[in-house]
């Protein structure tokens, strides 16, 4: 007994492990799949009944804004937060001298809420107070900012909040990819004059390729689970236009009572993450075994 | 980019050299401006008086300090109907994070352990599961959680919070400790079972006193994660059990009387101290947790 206690027991201790993530995370996906192929309300049902939820999602304005702002939205701010990341640490890897303050005033945003972010930015942009007013204040009488309760241009405030709280870490990324470049060829390189932003471009650059994507699939999670700063920021508004599928479903699961749409935008929401860590999981998984 | 020396390069005068830097300082200057421009802003409104805010502006140090704002943010700040300030959710907050960064990280590391130094069958798929339980979006799991809290009986308590916190962090824990202990011999885990040592032997004795710096790690991302959570504080809390980040979105959002924005702010920069304490006291280890979840191997 104890002869068997004793062998099997790494097996017992993840058990319980094991369990909790085949129920809550397995049993739980299954679940919220199989209820977004009901006509479930207020209550859940277990009756299938086909694509109806899926055909009500792709029928519905404001899901249709939703998945617009998130195709915007996730655009902008992976693609400027890794432009803005990789300049800044480009900048830095310069041999500055107070590298070690810099980076932590750089990097410091990611470790607040994102409720403390929105919170931050919604009264930097206060339309009456904020920015608007300060600029005013210095002289420009005509000086507007009204983005935040702009229909057409609050999901920009939403962008610009959210590269102000993780540009920081892909710079880290960035930085640790430049640190890891084998000096020796920069040196070769420099010692036969080719200039320092050749270097960059031909060498140091295209070595980062596999922290590129980490960063990519990084700021793509983040984009797709946006839903703190969002409420924080703009509260989904004004009315409904800075909704992503993250609000959309908290709105129809909460507060509209909806548990199929909620479940389907849920699985929408899903999908979209799966398309693009599935790959990746998958290259990282095979190039381990290899 | 520009011509910026990555080292100093033959070639350039000295004044085009001194130029350069110069240029790359202001550059860094203008950046690290942007950073701090919020947290700046954030602290000196939280100082002024409601008057000063409304004929001020947002740069301008506050001409008259004072720390009403804060006062009211910690104990009187109204969240909806009750009106206790940050206070009591603060509290909640930790009564939430301490034990579920305990329970998850020393699950983490029994499991990290398991899966690492003892290669059974199917230990690589229970880490596969694992690892991508940590991509799935939450979304997908709160409605079938709200409903299992309320058939556990911890629905709207800080227990069912606790419990649901750690189950959603096991994924990223396991990984931590499974990525470290893999880079630590086996032949050390075989030796001391030659010697007749068992699994918890061997990890109290061995395993345990090599671990510091992955526990830190992990503590620090765990307490991150759960401090700034809000989607599932939201959804599982009622009135008198939300998280900190829960009683912030109310204050600032609560709808009743005048806006004053100054406890907007000290309430936020309350809500932000403790993982900017963090950071600052322990930013190496805060920068390792974040690249180790997102750069593995």
């Amino acid at each position: 007994m104890t002869r068997w206690l004793q062998d099997n027991m790494p097996k017992i201790v993840l058990a319980p492990s094991f369990i909790a993530v085949m129920v809550f995370v397995y049993g739980f996906i299954a679940w919220t799949a199989w209820v977004s192929l009901t006509r479930s309300r207020l209550m859940p049902r277990y009756e299938l009944d086909s694509f109806i939820q899926y055909e009500r999602l792709a029928a519905s304005p404001r899901f249709e804004t939703a998945m617009v702002n998130l195709a915007i939205f996730g655009t902008l701010f992976i693609v400027i937060a890794m432009v803005l990341g990789l300049l800044l640490a480009i900048l830095l890897d310069q041999k500055i001298r107070t590298e070690g303050a810099i980076r932590t005033i750089y990097l410091y945003p990611m470790a607040l809420s994102m409720i403390v972010t929105g919170t931050a930015w919604k009264w930097i942009l206060n339309p009456e107070l904020g920015i608007e007013a300060t600029v005013q204040g210095w002289g420009f009488a005509g000086f507007e900012f009204g983005w935040l309760v702009d229909p057409d241009k609050a999901i920009y405030t939403v962008v610009l909040a959210a590269i102000w709280q993780s540009s920081g870490f892909v710079m880290a990324l960035f930085l640790a990819g430049l640190r890891s470049v084998d000096e020796e060829i920069i040196k070769a390189a420099q010692v036969d004059g080719i200039p320092t932003w050749r270097v960059y471009s031909a060498i140091i650059i295209p070595s980062m390729a596999p922290i590129f994507l980490s960063a990519f699939i990084v700021l793509a999670h983040l984009a797709i689970k946006s839903f703190d700063l969002v409420i924080a920021l703009t509260g989904g508004g004004p009315g409904y236009a800075t909704d992503l599928p993250a609000t959309y479903m908290y709105a129809m699961a909460f507060s509209r009572g909806d548990i199929g749409q909620a479940a389907s935008s849920a699985m929408v929401m899903m999908l979209v993450v799966f398309a693009i860590v599935v790959p990746y999981l998958y290259s990282e998984l095979r190039t381990k075994d290899d | 980019m520009t011509d910026m020396p990555y080292a100093p390069t033959r070639g350039q005068s000295p004044v085009t050299k001194l130029v350069l830097r110069f240029v790359l300082y202001v550059l860094l200057g203008l950046f690290a401006l942007f950073y701090l421009m919020p947290l700046f802003v954030m602290l000196t409104t939280s100082l002024k008086s409601l008057d000063e805010i409304r004929t001020g502006d947002l740069v301008s140090l506050p001409r008259e300090v004072t720390f009403d704002a804060w006062r009211t943010a910690w104990a009187s700040a109204c969240t909806g109907v009750q009106c206790e300030g940050v206070r009591p959710y603060f509290l909640n907050s930790l009564l939430i994070a301490i034990p579920a960064v305990a329970i998850s990280t020393i699950v983490g590391a029994l499991n990290g352990y398991a899966v690492a130094q003892w290669r059974f069958k199917g230990a690589n798929i229970f880490f596969a599961l694992m690892l991508f339980g940590c991509f799935i979006p939450f979304q997908v799991v709160l409605l079938p959680m709200a409903r299992m809290l309320g058939i556990m009986g911890v629905a709207g308590t800080i227990p069912g919070l606790i419990f649901v916190h750690v189950i959603y962090g096991l994924g990223f824990t396991t990984l931590f400790f499974r990525n470290y202990y893999v880079s630590i011999p086996s032949e050390l885990t075989k030796a001391a079972k030659v010697d007749g040592a068992g699994f918890f032997r061997i990890f109290w004795s061995i395993f345990l006193p090599l671990s510091l710096p992955i526990i830190v790690v992990t503590v620090i991302w765990q307490f991150t994660q759960i401090w700034n959570d809000f989607l599932f504080g939201v959804s599982f809390s009622q009135a008198g059990t939300q998280p900190v980040t829960v009683a912030l979105n109310n204050i600032v959002n609560s709808t009743t009387g005048v806006k004053e924005y100054n406890v907007d702010m000290a309430a936020a920069i309350i809500a932000a101290l403790p993982t900017l304490l963090v950071y600052v006291v322990a930013g190496k280890y805060f920068i390792r947790g974040l690249t180790a979840g997102s750069v593995k191997g």
